[in-house]
């Protein structure tokens, strides 16, 4: 054995006993941070700050492969830590898409928000318990008025259910800055738990007398439509992200976009819709980490508007 | 319902452009070789306004009928049993494409009208050509493939334009018309919410049916054999 083979085969064994050492903490995936929560104002109950819509991305038909696309969605929501699913019966087949997931993932944290979308109170009694069986669910712990219609006679309803421990919480919904009078209306006259509305970094009314009554009346946010329905996203899509994005995590625009929404002390959640498993696992990442602060979010709001 | 007002139409787009298509290409996979069919008959009713005797209670008999069992066929197989998958419209759609399908049969059995001036037949024989020949070419020209071709008698837009063609041809009461521009009034607009690249051709065959009849609409014409 020559001195060069030696010192070769020395230097081979601390190099392979350093590598089984120092690799796992160099080159090992870090653990996904965990995703941020929030208590429901009326309850204090802890809720993952980004949940699931299901507008348009669940409505899928008897399509078998698509089927199969949402279920892994929703896998790979719950696996990240994701709670809240929200549906309504104006979306289709998607209670019965969600539904069939729940029923194949058994999903042990999840937090049902359907909503009632119907005119005349007796017909909302109906089509909740058409809802209930298309999500497989003993019960759902938030039953929302969708879009106010028959407002008076469905929260009658749900406050009567929640009452008698068939529902957790009551909400009311609106979009697109619908009937923002009559929400805030509503919000200071009744009972009412959540409030779910359309609240994006462009889209920004509702910040001056919705979410502050909310805090004010103990009320939870919910946030749909957060990227207009993919308008914003593909407006920003290949425009430079500012040199904040990297303080706060994010990797792609709709990532701050989705942290501008939630950093927002009243806002519960935001479900953002999609039917891709990577869109989900980018969305989750938004509910963790570094959450910008009041100067922050006046500059993404103000970059996102610059370029979208 | 005073809600009704706050509405636009995106709200009540509830599908992707992928779930449509994918639906449609599901269908055609179910009813294939019904195609084929489909496309004889779609010519026949080409050959039924080319013809000279158009005015015929014969010919336009046939073209009628089978109109009118496009529409039924549409009606039931698409609209009721998978459109109203992913449209919460679906089945009253379904019921529009029935009332539509009866009404093309009284007409087929009712008295003829008059036959079509120059220009109107020209106008009905390109309407129909393009809805039973061209339509289908679209979802390869839009790079969708094969299996979601929209056909004549099979998926209602062509059958929608055919049918206008026809109207057109025998110069048909306006109440025969409402549903079939109806139809194309909604299919456009889903199309454009869609953001479908051919949305606006359903607006303009309307538009040019409609201007077509209302033009030539006193041009005289021999009598009826």
């Amino acid at each position: 054995m020559t001195p060069d083979s030696s010192r070769r085969r020395l230097l081979q064994s601390i190099l392979a006993a350093s590598s089984s050492l120092a690799l796992p903490s160099l080159y090992a995936a870090p653990a996904p941070a965990p995703l941020l929560t929030r208590p429901i104002p009326s309850s204090g109950e802890q809720t993952p700050l980004i949940g699931l819509g299901s507008w348009i991305t669940f409505n899928v038909g008897r399509d078998p492969q698509a089927r199969a696309e949402s279920l892994d969605v929703m896998r790979q929501f719950f696996a990240g830590g994701g709670r809240m699913v929200d549906s309504s019966p104006m979306y289709g087949s998607a209670q019965d898409v969600i539904g069939e997931a729940v029923q194949a993932l058994k999903p042990p944290r999840l937090f049902s928000a359907d909503k009632v979308w119907i005119s005349g109170g007796a017909r909302g009694v109906q089509q909740i318990e058409t809802s209930r069986k298309l999500w497989r669910v003993p019960r759902f712990d938030l039953l929302q008025v969708h879009n106010l219609l028959s407002w008076e006679e469905h929260l009658n309803t749900l406050l009567a259910m929640k009452k008698e421990g068939r529902l957790r919480y009551v909400g009311i919904t609106t979009s697109e800055g619908r009937r923002h009078g009559e929400i805030e209306k509503i919000m200071a006259s009744q009972p009412i738990d959540f409030v779910q509305i359309s609240y994006n970094a462009l889209d920004r009314e509702v910040e001056q007398r919705i979410l502050p009554l909310a805090r004010e009346r103990r009320i939870g946010v919910i946030v749909n439509r957060p990227f207009r329905q993919g308008d914003l996203t593909q407006a920003l899509a290949g425009k430079p992200l500012p040199g904040w994005a990297a303080d706060i995590g994010c990797t792609s625009w709709a990532q701050a976009l989705l942290k501008f929404i939630v950093s927002h002390p009243a806002v519960t959640c935001a479900i953002p819709a999609t039917s891709s498993v990577a869109h989900v696992r980018e969305n989750l990442l938004a509910g963790s980490g570094r959450i910008p602060d009041e100067a922050l979010r006046k500059r993404i709001a103000q970059d996102a508007e610059r370029f979208a | 319902m005073s809600e009704w007002w706050t509405y636009t139409l995106s709200d009540f787009l509830m599908f992707s452009q992928r779930s449509y298509y994918r639906l449609i290409a599901l269908y055609n996979e179910a009813v294939w070789p019904a195609h084929l069919l489909a496309l004889v008959s779609g010519l026949v009713v080409i050959g039924c306004i080319a013809r000279p005797d158009m005015r015929t209670r014969r010919t336009r008999r046939i073209a009628l009928l089978i109109l009118a069992a496009a529409w039924a066929w549409v009606g039931w197989a698409y609209h009721l049993e998978r459109y109203a998958d992913i449209n919460t419209a679906g089945p009253y759609f379904a019921l529009a494409f029935g009332v539509q399908a009866v009404a093309l049969c009284i007409m087929a059995l009712g008295p003829h009208g008059a036959a079509p001036a120059g220009t109107q037949k020209q106008v009905a024989l390109g309407l129909t050509g393009l809805a039973v020949i061209a339509y289908p070419l679209l979802a390869l020209g839009s790079g969708r493939g094969w299996n979601q071709v929209e056909v004549f008698g099979i998926a209602p837009d062509p059958t929608a334009i055919a049918t206008l063609g026809v109207l057109l041809a025998c110069r048909a009461h306006p109440v025969y018309w409402l549903l079939p521009l109806a139809w194309c009034a909604v299919s456009g607009a889903t199309l454009m919410e869609l953001r479908v690249g051919y949305a606006w051709l359903l607006p303009t065959f309307s538009i040019l049916a409609v201007a077509a009849g209302l033009l030539f609409r006193h041009t005289k014409h021999p009598p009826a054999h």
